[in-house]
C-alpha cells in the first residue's frame, strides 16, 4: 500500500483544496481500532489508506512460547465474534500433523456449533451493517437471535465469546443434556427471522439505494487480491473451502453456495443472508446425523508435532481463515502464522472506495465485515 | 364552570392592578406564553420519552423502567445530569458563536408556537393573518444555528455535518412551503386559526382527503427540515460522530436536542392544523351547535359562556392527539428505515419533492376550477358559497376528494417522466436474486502429512 502524503494538499477541479480527513481509530463505524485516512474532495473519496495495527497483541509471538495446547486461547481472540471456528483451524491444523483420529461425533458437533457460530457472526455483522446505515431496529433483532445461541455457547462451553472450545483431539466435554433440544428449538425459530430481516432490508429501497452499485469489486480482482469468503462469493467465484477441501463433517452434509453476480454491497448483503439459510440448513442434518461415541482422540500427554511446516485453513464466517505452523519437534511451535482474512478483505477497500462518498465508506467498510483482532492479531 | 372561575378569578385580581387593557393585551398575553413554552417544553421532554418508549417496543425490548415507574421520570433524569455536566468549550473554537449558536436554535423553535392555533379563542396566543408564513420563516432561522454551531466548532466533522445539513434544510423549506400552497387554495387565508375555522366550516372532512398529496409532502419534506431519519445525515452517528454538534456537550447539547424535538412537535402542529382540522372535532361541534352559529361564523365569543371554557378544552385534548399521532409516525419512520446517503437526499427534494408539489398546486387549481364549472352541470350543486373557505356541498366534497386522490396518480406519472432516467427510479427492479451454486465438485478432505508417527501415546 503506497503512502497517503498528510502534510500537501493538492488543487482539485474547482479549486478547492482536497481535505484529508481521519476517520480515526475512535469512530463508531470502523468496527474496532481501525484507522482509514481519507483524501476527500468534497464528499467524494479520492484517495484511502488503512492505518492498522492500534490491535495488535504480538500473538504469534507469543505462540513460539507457548505449548501447543495453550495456544488455543489465544486463537479465539483473533476474530473474537468467530471464536469457536477460529479454535476449529489450530486443532485441526495440530491434529492433522500428528495424524490424530478425531471420532465422528466429535466432526458432527464441531460442524454444528461451529455453523451455529457462523450463524451468529452473521448476525452480528447484519446488526452492525444495518445500525452503520442507519437501520437501528435490524441491530436489535439480530442481536435477539444471537442471544439464543451465546446461550448454547455458554451452556455448552462455559463462555459466551470466547470460547476456548475445542482441544487437540476433539472436545473438552460431550454436548450438554439439553444440546439438540435447544439446538432443534434455535433451528426451528430461524427461518421466520431471517424473513423478518428481509422484509426490513431487501426490498427497502432506500436499502437499495446505499448498496446497490456500491463497492464493486470484479471477480478476477477479487480472486487477484486474495479475497475470501462471503465478499469473494459476492463477486461471482463459487468458491467455498468446506467444499473444495471438506474438514470436520461437512464432506457429509448438502448443502449450496450462494453466489452473487455484480460483487456490490447489495450481493455480499444477499450472499450472507444465504449463508445463514445455509447454515441452517447443515446443522439440521448434522443434528440429524449426529453419530454416538467418545468425543475425544487418544492424545499423547506431551503434543510433539513431527518437525516440518503445515497449512491448514477453514472457511471461517469471514473468509479463509488459515494457519501456517512450523513446528520443530518440541512442545512450543517454532513459528505459528494466521492467515486473517480480514486482514486480506481489507486490501480491497482502497479499490472499492475510491469515487464513492463519506458515507459509501462507512456502507464499505461493513460489507467487508472485518474484525480488528483478526487484523492485527 | 370550574374552568371559568380561575380565569375570572385572576382577572378580577390585576384589575386591581392594572387596568383592563393592559391585562387583555401584555398581561394575559404573558401567562398564555408561559404556558405554551412550559407545555411545549413538557411535551418536547415526554416526546423524548415516548420515543424512546416506542422504539423499544419496536425492537422487541422495554426501554426505561427504572426511573419512576415505567421510567416515566427519565426525561427529568436525563435533563438534571446534563445540567451538571462540564462545560467544554474546544480550544481552538470560536467561543462567542460556540455559545451563542444553540439558543438561536432554540429560540427558532419556540417561537413559532406564538401563531399555533392549540384552540378556538384563547387557545392562540396571537392569531397573526400571516401566521403560516410567519412559521416558515421563523423556521429557517433555525438553519442559522446549524452552520454557525458546525463552523464554530473548528473541527471537520462538524463542518461537514453543518454544511450537509444546511444544504438539506434549505432544499427541504422549498418543499415544504410548496405543499402547503395547496391546502392555502382551499382556506384563502394564511392564518393558522383561519385555516382550522375553514375546514371547520367546509364540513366534517379535514384537508386531507383534498389534500393527500400535499400532506404526504409535507411531512416528508418536514421530516427532513427536522434532520430526522431518515433524512438524519447531519447527524448520523455512524459517519459524522455526531455532525454539527459533535463538539457540544452538556446544557448547550441538551438545547440542540430540545430545538430537534421542539421543531418536530412544529411541523407535527402545522400538519395537525392544516391537514388533519387541527383543534375541530366534529361531533363537538355538535354539541355546541348555537356557539357553531353564532360565535365561529361572526368570530363574537360571546355566544356560549356556558360552553366556552370546556370547548377550548377540548380542543386543546383534541390537538394534542392529533399532534401525537403524527409524533407517532415520526419515530415509526426513524426507527424502520434506514438513512438516506447525502446526494440521494438532495436528489429526493429537489427532483421529487418539488416537481410533486408543484403538480399539486396545478392540480388543486385545476380541481378548484373543476368544482365551480361543475357546478349547475346536470342539476349538481356543488358549492354553495364561496364567502368564506369554499363552502362545498356534498357532490362539491366528492369532486374535491376525487381530485384529491387522482392527482396522487398524475404525480406519480409527472415523476416518473422526470426521473425516469435516474438510477433511484428503476431500484426494485434491480433487487436481485443470488444464484445458488449446487454442485460444485467437492474437493479431497485436508490430506494428512507423510511423516514419522507420533511417540507411543502415554494416555
Amino acid at each position: 500500500m503506497h503512502q497517503v502524503e498528510i502534510a500537501t494538499t493538492r488543487e482539485t477541479l474547482l479549486d478547492s483544496p482536497e481535505m484529508v480527513l481521519n476517520m480515526g481509530p475512535q469512530h463508531p463505524s470502523t468496527h474496532g481500532v481501525l484507522r482509514v485516512i481519507l483524501r476527500l474532495d468534497g464528499e467524494t473519496v479520492i484517495d484511502l489508506d488503512c492505518d492498522i495495527g492500534f490491535l495488535h497483541r504480538g500473538m504469534e509471538k507469543i505462540a513460539e512460547n507457548r505449548q501447543y495446547s495453550m495456544i488455543a486461547p489465544y486463537w479465539d481472540r483473533l476474530d473474537y465474534i468467530a471464536a469457536v471456528s477460529n479454535g476449529l483451524v489450530w486443532v485441526e491444523t495440530v491434529e492433522q500433523m500428528m495424524g490424530l483420529d478425531v471420532p465422528p461425533r466429535a466432526h458432527y458437533l464441531r460442524t454444528i456449533l461451529t455453523e451455529l457460530n457462523r450463524i451468529a457472526s452473521h448476525l452480528l455483522w447484519l446488526a452492525t451493517h444495518g445500525l452503520d446505515i442507519g437501520s437501528f431496529t435490524v441491530l436489535l433483532w439480530a442481536l435477539r437471535e444471537r442471544e439464543e445461541i451465546l446461550k448454547i455457547f455458554e451452556r455448552q462451553f462455559g463462555a459466551r465469546l470466547t470460547c476456548h472450545a475445542w482441544r487437540i483431539g476433539g472436545m473438552p466435554n460431550d454436548a450438554y443434556d439439553g444440546f439438540q433440544k435447544d439446538v432443534q428449538q434455535f433451528v426451528d425459530n430461524f427461518p421466520h427471522r431471517i424473513d423478518e430481516y428481509e422484509t426490513l432490508l431487501s426490498e427497502n429501497r432506500i436499502w437499495l439505494g446505499r448498496t446497490v452499485g456500491i463497492g464493486v469489486i470484479s471477480a478476477e480482482d477479487a480472486i487477484a487480491i486474495g479475497l475470501s469468503g462471503p465478499a469473494l462469493r459476492g463477486s461471482g467465484v463459487a468458491w467455498d473451502i468446506r467444499k473444495s477441501r471438506p474438514y470436520a463433517a461437512y464432506a457429509d452434509m448438502d448443502f449450496d453456495i450462494p453466489v452473487g453476480e455484480n460483487g456490490d454491497t447489495y450481493d455480499r448483503y444477499l450472499v450472507r443472508l444465504e449463508e445463514l439459510r445455509q447454515s441452517r440448513r447443515i446443522i439440521q442434518q448434522a443434528l440429524d446425523k449426529l453419530p454416538d461415541g467418545p468425543v475425544n482422540a487418544k492424545v499423547p500427554k506431551n503434543i510433539k508435532p513431527p518437525a516440518g511446516d503445515y497449512y491448514h485453513s477453514i472457511e471461517g464466517p469471514k473468509g479463509e481463515i488459515g494457519c501456517y505452523l512450523v513446528s520443530d519437534g518440541t512442545t512450543s511451535p517454532a513459528r505459528v502464522h494466521v492467515r486473517p482474512p480480514c486482514f486480506v478483505n481489507l486490501q480491497a477497500l482502497r479499490q472499492m472506495c475510491v469515487g464513492h462518498l463519506i458515507a459509501d465508506v462507512v456502507a464499505i467498510i461493513g460489507t467487508l465485515d472485518i474484525v480488528l483482532g483478526e487484523i492485527d492479531r | 364552570m370550574l374552568l371559568y372561575f380561575a380565569p375570572n378569578f385572576i382577572d378580577s385580581l390585576l384589575l386591581k392592578l392594572f387596568s383592563q387593557e393592559t391585562i387583555n393585551f401584555v398581561i394575559w398575553p404573558f401567562i398564555q406564553i408561559g404556558a405554551v413554552v412550559t407545555g411545549v417544553a413538557v411535551w418536547a421532554l415526554y416526546a423524548t420519552y415516548a420515543e424512546r418508549k416506542i422504539s423499544a417496543f419496536m425492537q422487541a425490548r422495554l426501554g426505561p423502567m427504572r426511573v419512576g415507574k415505567w421510567g416515566l421520570l427519565q426525561p427529568l433524569a436525563d435533563a438534571l445530569k446534563l445540567l451538571t455536566k462540564e462545560d467544554v468549550t474546544p480550544d481552538k473554537a470560536d467561543p462567542y458563536i460556540f455559545k451563542f449558536a444553540p439558543y438561536i436554535a432554540v429560540a427558532s423553535a419556540f417561537v413559532v408556537f406564538a401563531v399555533i392555533p392549540f384552540a378556538p379563542s384563547w387557545g392562540v396566543i396571537t392569531d397573526v393573518n400571516i401566521g403560516l408564513l410567519l412559521v416558515l420563516s421563523i423556521s429557517s432561522v433555525g438553519v442559522l444555528a446549524l452552520i454557525l454551531a458546525g463552523w464554530s466548532s473548528n473541527s471537520k466533522y462538524s463542518l461537514m455535518g453543518g454544511l450537509r445539513s444546511s444544504a438539506q434544510m434549505v432544499s427541504y423549506e422549498v418543499a415544504m412551503g410548496l405543499s402547503l400552497i395547496g391546502a392555502l387554495m382551499f382556506a384563502r387565508t394564511l392564518s393558522l386559526s383561519g385555516i382550522v375555522n375553514a375546514q371547520a366550516v367546509d364540513g366534517p372532512l379535514p384537508y386531507l382527503f383534498y389534500q393527500p398529496l400535499g400532506f404526504i409532502t409535507f411531512l416528508i419534506a418536514g421530516i427532513a427540515e427536522n434532520n430526522r431519519a431518515p433524512f438524519d445525515l447531519p447527524e448520523a452517528e455512524s459517519e459524522l460522530v455526531a455532525g454539527f454538534h459533535t463538539e457540544y456537550s452538556g446544557m448547550r447539547w441538551s438545547l440542540f436536542f430540545m430545538a430537534e424535538y421542539a421543531a418536530m412537535v412544529v411541523v407535527s402542529a402545522v400538519a395537525t392544523a392544516v391537514y388533519l382540522g387541527g383543534w375541530y372535532l366534529p361531533g363537538v361541534y355538535r354539541l355546541t351547535e348555537n356557539y357553531h352559529q353564532v360565535a365561529l361564523l361572526s368570530g363574537n365569543l360571546d355566544g356560549a359562556p356556558l360552553y366556552h371554557g370546556l370547548f377550548v378544552i377540548i380542543g386543546i385534548v383534541v390537538f394534542m392527539i392529533k399532534m401525537a399521532v403524527i409524533l407517532y409516525v415520526y419515530f415509526w419512520l426513524r426507527w424502520t428505515f434506514p438513512r438516506y446517503r447525502y446526494d440521494q437526499l438532495m436528489d429526493l427534494g429537489w427532483k421529487w419533492l418539488i416537481p410533486a408539489t408543484l403538480t399539486n398546486i396545478i392540480w388543486t387549481a385545476t380541481a378548484i376550477f373543476a368544482v365551480q364549472a361543475l357546478n349547475g352541470w346536470h342539476g349538481m350543486k356543488t358549492i354553495e358559497s364561496i364567502s368564506q373557505g369554499l363552502n362545498l356541498t356534498s357532490s362539491g366534497k366528492a369532486v374535491m376528494i376525487g381530485f384529491g386522490f387522482t392527482g396522487l396518480l398524475v404525480t406519480a406519472g409527472v415523476l416518473s417522466t422526470i426521473n425516469w432516467r435516474s438510477r433511484d427510479f428503476n431500484l426494485k427492479g434491480q433487487r436481485r436474486d443470488i444464484r445458488l451454486v449446487k454442485n460444485v465438485p467437492q474437493g479431497e478432505p485436508a490430506v494428512l502429512p507423510p511423516g514419522p508417527t507420533p511417540a507411543a501415546s502415554e494416555g
